[in-house]
């Protein structure tokens, strides 16, 4: 167990380093300069040259590179080049948006797609099955901005039940910050529930035509204890995979639900700071996205160990 | 159940306040969020539309009609040679940190704008100036090197506003100005908070206690939250589209003013064919501005026929000068040598207006027979360094949000490759003249020849479609300034 933790540790590292790199000579080749997008067209020569001394953009590529990975190691992320004010601030400042968002939508799609897909599973080919079907083809197809548009559509404009985007900030309370998240949780959780749906059914049914199932109803168990105390618990296992997927694709994907309900969250700060490269929290910010996906896929495999005893035991 | 009773008790006593006590709060929406919070170093137009005019002042203001108003400077004088401005100031005006404002303050914001170090995005407002001197605190005496005949209009700019030498640094994110809101809080990517400055020096002028400007990009989540209420005003929706709906709705007020934004499609007119002026006035001739701005705009924003904005009092009509007409694009393509055709491209940048305006140019080039392709750019950070700096294009397509920026013209270095004697004549001859008359005959002159020589396609004028709650008034119909001027905003029953 230690071992493995150990292993992915050192892996991660690799890989975020990997990925700084790329990410910087990314941004060394991508055309656009900063200081002429903050001083628009009619700025002179002299003053262009004053804002890229003030921002340190004259120095050379490699100083600039090891500046930037020696500041991470210290936990100093930078200063924006825009807001002008430390990235760690503003990046905290959209995870206490984008975090809660990402949780909320996976918890609403694991509530949604583990009972539909297990319903569906035991009720092959019945009735509940083909509206469980309906329901993640539909879900499948329609993009969750989409969803989100028609939310605000019927919930904020017309019933008036949610405010139709934005974000009042956990200052304003508890109640109005969650009620600001809950339309937009939904509208990312449906697709990824609907996904998580045919894949609960079909683990499910992989499980239920096992020779282990067919041994416990033979000795007598009965259907749902069967199938909560012996074919949920192993379906899991591909459900897990999936899940640790989906955070991953909520917490950076979620740009075009936050477009839609104007959230100030994290996927809105890196197309921000990409339209008016902001080099210093593209780099950031992209870096952070990298180390989450590892650390999702890290708790993924940790999950596998708590899910199949087997495992455990190996390692 | 005590607390229950007690929260009904409040929402009775709530409901029984007198309903005629008029709102005094006011959110207001913007599109884009401003990159910091001081005009005086840096460009974006979302900085002066929060701070112009409500956190920060200038010795001078640019007013709802464009006109030059005393603001810090209760009066001025101007020597007859032109070079000396007297100023006198406004005398008992307090920042917002507590500082008093005076003579000295003008000269550090001047100085510090014109330093070497200066980030100043308008450095050139403050070229002419020679020196500046103090006499006392309330009197300022700017010298010129040279007469500057639009000197007082662009110290009416935000570039040109006056802040302290105490908290000018922290100005990007921590606004001090001594303007009648001062800052109260900024949650990034949501919202800028502003309150009333209870010390203002004009005691009653504002009406309202707090602003708040909040930042929506999404052109239908604006629409959404002018719906459902969550914002009392967007003064510049992005969404045509639905304006029309939303005139029909007796809760809202409407306006489709201007901008100073002139959408051009500018030409490389070093490069061929565009050197020829039979092309250039060709291609005008072949572009319908109406139907364009019928498919680009809904048919909100008004046709130009030269680069001037209808904001001016210096504004005069070109749109006749070369009006829409196929027959003649094709004799004069065929007098210039294309008379079999010609395969131009133009880079297209991603906004709406820009693409669409791209889709209808092509198709109504085509009818005179030139093949317009449409290459996609990204404004600003590509389009800066492709079209702008290093000059690789044919045509391309943008708004010019500066006002009174018709010397662009002029400047040998700028992304058209234009050059005409007769033009930077016109211009210089207009900013070194301060009689306002002459000099606005030398702007008409400028534009009369822009018109007829075409460097650029001149399509329309960017409107400004405002759309408020219907209880809601003062607010500006056009924008003669980049500005969100709330000093006169009121709420009525």
């Amino acid at each position: 167990m230690l071992r493995l933790i150990a292993s992915r540790t050192a892996s991660l590292l690799v890989t975020l380093l990997a990925v700084s790199a790329a990410i910087f000579l990314i941004l060394e080749v991508l055309p656009g300069d900063p200081a002429a997008i903050m001083l628009g067209t009619a700025a002179r020569e002299d003053t262009l040259a004053a804002l890229r001394l003030e921002l340190g953009l004259d120095r050379p590529a490699p100083e600039r590179y090891l500046a930037w990975i020696g500041g991470m190691l210290r936990g100093d992320f930078g200063i924006s080049l825009t807001y002008r004010m430390p990235v760690s601030t503003l990046i905290a400042e959209r995870l206490a948006v984008t975090i809660p968002l990402s949780l909320l939508a996976i918890l609403i799609s694991t509530l949604i797609a583990i009972p539909l897909g297990v319903l569906a599973a035991a009720r092959r080919d019945g009735a509940a099955d083909r509206a469980v079907l309906v329901f993640s083809q539909v879900g499948v197809a329609v993009p969750n901005f989409w969803i989100g548009i028609l939310f605000i559509l019927l919930f904020a404009t017309g019933l008036g039940w949610f405010p139709a985007g934005g974000f009042p900030g956990w200052q304003a309370g508890f109640g109005p910050a969650l009620k600001a998240l809950v339309l937009p949780a939904f509208a990312l959780a449906l697709p990824q529930a609907a996904v998580l749906t045919r894949v609960t059914r079909s683990a499910t049914l992989d499980v239920i035509g096992a020779d282990f199932v067919r041994t416990a109803r033979a000795k007598g168990v009965p259907a749902g204890q069967t199938l909560r105390r012996h074919v949920v618990p192993n379906a899991l296992i591909p459900v897990a995979t999936i899940l640790g997927l989906q955070l991953s694709f909520v917490f950076g994907g979620a740009i075009l639900v936050e477009n839609v309900f104007n959230l100030p969250g994290l996927g809105r700060l890196a197309f921000q700071a990409l339209a008016q490269r902001d080099l210093v929290v593209i780099k950031d910010v992209v870096l952070l996205f990298a180390a989450i996906v590892i650390a999702v896929n890290f708790l993924v495999d940790i999950a596998y160990l708590v899910l199949d005893p087997r495992l455990r035991s190996r390692a | 159940m005590l607390k229950r009773s007690l929260a009904a008790a409040l929402l009775v006593t709530a409901s029984l306040v007198p309903a005629h006590a008029a709102k005094t709060t006011l959110v207001l929406g913007m599109a884009v969020e401003p990159p910091g919070l001081d005009p005086t170093v840096a460009a974006p137009v979302a900085i002066r539309e929060v701070t112009y005019a409500n956190l920060y002042e200038g010795l001078v203001r640019i007013d709802r009609e464009g006109k030059v108003q005393p603001l810090l400077a209760k009066s001025w004088e101007v020597a007859p040679d032109g070079l000396t401005y007297t100023f006198r100031l406004q005398t008992g005006v307090k920042f917002h940190d507590g500082t008093a404002f005076d003579s000295a303050d003008v000269k550090f914001a001047f100085d510090r704008a014109r330093a070497p170090t200066s980030t100043n995005a308008q450095k050139q407002i403050f070229a002419p100036i020679d020196a500046i001197e103090t006499p006392d605190p309330a009197t300022v005496v700017i010298k010129l090197k040279e007469p500057s005949g639009n000197f007082l209009y662009y110290l009416g700019w935000g570039d040109a506003s006056i802040v302290a030498p105490e908290t000018a640094e922290n100005n990007k994110a921590n606004p001090v100005g001594t303007g009648p809101f001062k800052f109260k809080a900024w949650n990034r990517g949501d919202r800028v908070e502003l309150v009333r400055n209870a010390d203002y020096w004009q005691p009653g002028k504002v009406k309202l206690d707090s602003v708040t400007f909040r930042f929506i990009n999404d052109p239908q989540a604006q629409v959404a939250a002018v719906r459902a209420g969550d914002v009392d005003a967007f003064p510049n929706i992005g969404a045509p589209e639905l304006f029309a709906d939303l005139k029909k709705d007796s809760r809202f007020t409407a306006v489709a003013g201007n901008t100073e934004g002139e959408i051009v499609a500018g030409l490389n007119n070093a490069k061929k064919p565009f050197d020829d002026v039979r092309v250039r006035r060709a291609l005008m001739h072949a572009i319908d501005r109406k139907t364009l701005i019928e498919g680009a705009y809904s048919g909100f924003g008004q046709p130009i026929g030269t680069h001037f904005s209808p904001n001016h009092p210096a504004f005069t009509d070109q749109t006749k000068a070369i009006p829409f007409d196929q027959a003649k694009a094709k004799a004069l393509l065929q007098e210039a040598g294309y008379g079999n055709g010609l395969s131009l491209t133009i880079k297209s940048p991603q906004m709406a207006y820009a693409s669409r305006s791209a889709e209808l140019m092509a198709a109504m080039l085509s009818e005179v027979g030139v093949e317009l392709k449409i290459v996609p750019t990204e404004f600003p950070a590509k389009w800066i360094e492709e079209v702008f700096r290093n000059k690789d294009f044919d045509m391309t397509i943008v708004a010019h949000a500066e006002p009174l920026d018709v010397d662009i013209y002029a400047r040998d270095t700028y992304y058209f490759n234009y050059k005409n004697e007769k033009l930077k004549a016109a211009v210089a001859a207009a900013s070194k003249t301060p009689d306002e008359k002459a000099r606005f005959a030398q702007y008409a002159e400028a534009q009369k020849i822009l018109a007829e020589d075409v460097p650029a396609l001149f399509l329309f004028q960017l409107p400004k479609l405002g759309v408020w709650n219907a209880k809601l008034k003062g607010l500006w119909e056009n924008t003669p300034i980049p500005s969100n001027d709330v000093t006169e905003a009121y709420w009525v029953d």
